[in-house]
């Protein structure tokens, strides 16, 4: 709620994301987890500057680099540590994993591309309920053909869906200058869709520019874009990451945590510190404690009906 | 009398009626065009509000419909022709098929998509394919094809006013100018319905001696298994019976056992390319069912695209001729439990 979004408690909320996935990434050579993972460190300050401002009912479409847009939705942190390790308690009882978290509002699946016309439709019918669609894509999933279909649809219905652009400068491996041609903006306004564009990780600087952006949409605007330009210090998913670590290290003189935690006094930071620490260790433990997914839990794919 | 075009057309209406949640949207659905087969015909003059021309988008407009149907609204997607579905397998295979089952059926994707498949009418070898067995092994995602012995319009309102999953509606395009049950109301077959919302038929010619091969199809097919049955009793003193499906995935065998314990003998019949088709599945489930206990083979196109050129279409698309002519070859060749021997 834009009332309690107080410097402390965007902090805090990013604080949550980054402590959450560093711990995944730590505790998966462990053997927490089975499977894989993809963590987005480094853009935290996207998602809680964005979805700080979602209002109950609307509507949040995601993609498999899901995890710090489901806590910033508001997702239980618990449930997600369970997902993540297939346990009946997970946010999908174990049937998603990392990159398929379905909650009420929450809509995450990992093809790329194939979420942005479902965020429009879920605009279509969104629409009657004077709700929005917030839609989270990356510069990879720019090479979809099924993004401009979603653009080109979006934009002839005027539909109420803000596409979030996290250009993180590479998809998967492939930096974005062996994957992009044009600019990203150019993409939405060959639409007609009103874009914003900032390079930063400033959460200040994205909430405020997600709060015109939003406002616009709840006062029937039509669709929007923002294109922020950011950076993921973690691998793609575990153990592929093959860039300069001095490219890295240059990126992290803007960590978001960083920019935005030297607002705070560090008598005020150092008790959301210790109180997300203890969040995320329960939610771990908690996670770990519950039983994992029986098989015979599987039902039919399909309702019954002959 | 009803041809199965106007059936079709007044159950979308009666479902655009029946709740506000129903959606139709498709390319050039609008009148006064009403869709490229006319099944939409009329709809868009009573409810503009509800009935949307889209696109040439079919990634798009599927998409779009999974959207929908998860926040609450009951869409009805047309694709203008079946083979452009491939455009669309990522929001059917992906997403369609996966919500419910993957948010551990704690949402629904009541989505209907509609198309006309099938060739006969030269359109060639892109828009004229029967492509439903590309999406038959998606979990998740029901498979039902009309035909003209059962009146298919119960079964689209069915399946967009009361079916929750997310349902395939397959249309052969020569159905569309057919007459509902028009073979079947004379009093020359028996007729035995199983199944409630998508059912399948047993048909029989009335007052013949027990039959000795069975047939298993749907669609357009299943109206050229009813010639060759005729064909078969009169001309060749042979006697099958159909087993006609409506559903068909999940595929609802009893019907089918029931008929292949009598006779022990099936020919599935398909317009599609065989392999791995859906003959191939009714098959393999019936061997699995009942034990290697019958005799089976598989009338389906050939395995080349289709032609546009009529004699070249008919020479690959199974003509009533090849489904006579492949059961007097198996009633012939008499391999009846070959299987259990070569089994045994």
């Amino acid at each position: 709620m834009p009332a309690e979004l107080t410097p402390a408690e965007l902090y805090r909320q990013m604080l949550r994301i980054r402590r959450f996935e560093e711990t995944v990434l730590e505790a998966f050579p462990r053997g927490w987890f089975y499977g894989t993972t993809h963590t987005g460190i480094g853009q935290e300050a996207n998602a809680v500057g964005v979805l700080g401002l979602r209002k109950p009912g609307e509507v949040v479409v995601s993609n498999h680099r899901c995890h710090g847009h489901f806590l910033a939705y508001g997702g239980s942190m618990t449930a997600l540590a369970a997902e993540l390790m297939g346990r009946a308690t997970g946010v999908c009882g174990g049937r998603g994993g990392s990159q398929h978290l379905i909650d009420k509002d929450f809509y995450a699946s990992g093809v790329l591309g194939g979420t942005l016309p479902l965020a429009v439709g879920m605009a279509l019918a969104e629409r009657r309920r004077q709700h929005l669609v917030i839609a989270f894509l990356g510069d990879g999933t720019l090479g979809e053909g099924a993004v401009y279909e979603s653009l080109n649809l979006a934009a002839l219905w005027r539909l109420p869906v803000y596409f979030i652009v996290e250009n993180n400068r590479y998809a998967q491996t492939t930096p974005i200058h062996l994957h992009l041609a044009g600019e990203i903006p150019a993409r939405f306004e060959a639409f007609g869709i009103p874009v914003e564009e900032r390079d930063t990780t400033d959460v200040l600087e994205i909430r405020d520019l997600a709060e015109s952006g939003l406002d616009r949409l709840r006062r029937g605007s039509g669709p929007q874009a923002l294109v922020l330009h950011t950076y993921r210090f973690s691998p793609h998913s575990r153990g592929d990451d093959l860039r300069d670590p001095r490219e890295i290290e240059r990126f992290r003189q803007r960590d978001p945590l960083r920019t935005h935690g030297a607002r705070l006094r560090p008598e005020d930071r150092r008790p959301i510190e210790a109180e997300v620490e203890q969040e995320v260790h329960q939610a771990f433990e908690a996670a770990r404690a519950a039983p994992v997914a029986d098989a015979a839990s599987i039902t039919p794919a399909l309702g019954q009906g002959t | 009398m009803t041809t199965v075009l106007a059936s079709l057309n007044q159950a979308l209406r009666r479902s655009l009626t029946a709740s506000l949640d129903v959606m139709v949207l498709g390319e050039d659905v609008l009148d006064p065009y009403g869709g490229a087969f006319k099944v939409t015909q009329g709809l868009s003059s009573t409810y503009p509000e509800r009935v949307l021309a889209t696109p040439v988008s079919e990634a798009g407009i599927v998409g779009l419909g999974v959207g929908m149907a998860l926040r609450g609204l009951r869409p009805v997607v047309e694709i203008m022709f079946g083979d452009f579905l491939m455009l669309a397998g990522d929001a059917l295979v992906n997403h369609a098929a996966k919500f419910r089952w993957v948010s551990n059926d704690r949402v629904r994707v009541p989505l209907v998509v509609r198309t006309p498949m099938g060739g006969r009418r030269g359109y060639g070898p892109t828009h004229s394919q029967s492509l439903e067995k590309h999406l038959m092994g998606a979990a998740g995602l029901r498979t039902v094809a009309a035909s003209a012995l059962l009146d298919p319009g119960p079964m689209l309102e069915a399946a967009i006013l009361s079916d929750d999953d997310p349902t395939l509606f397959v249309e052969h395009k020569l159905l569309y100018a057919q007459q509902i049950g028009a073979g079947l109301d004379g009093g020359e077959y028996q007729v035995q319905s199983a199944g409630e919302r998508y059912p399948s038929l047993t048909v029989r010619l009335a007052g013949a001696p027990a039959p000795r091969l069975t047939f298993a199809s749907y669609g357009y097919m299943a109206g050229l298994a009813l010639e060759a049955i005729h064909r078969l009793a009169y001309e060749y003193e042979l006697f099958a019976e159909m087993v006609a499906f409506t559903q068909l995935v999940p595929l609802c065998l009893e019907p089918l056992a029931q008929s292949v314990r009598q006779t022990r003998a099936l020919l599935t019949l398909e317009e599609g390319s065989g392999v791995l088709g859906w003959g191939s599945e009714a098959i393999s489930a019936l061997v699995e069912e009942l034990g290697p206990v019958f005799d089976a083979r598989r009338v389906s196109a050939r395995p080349v695209p289709i032609p546009a050129s009529l004699p070249l279409e008919q020479a690959v698309l199974p003509q009533v001729e090849d489904l006579v002519r492949a059961a007097l070859a198996m009633s012939n060749s008499d391999r009846s439990g070959s299987m259990r021997r070569s089994n045994g």
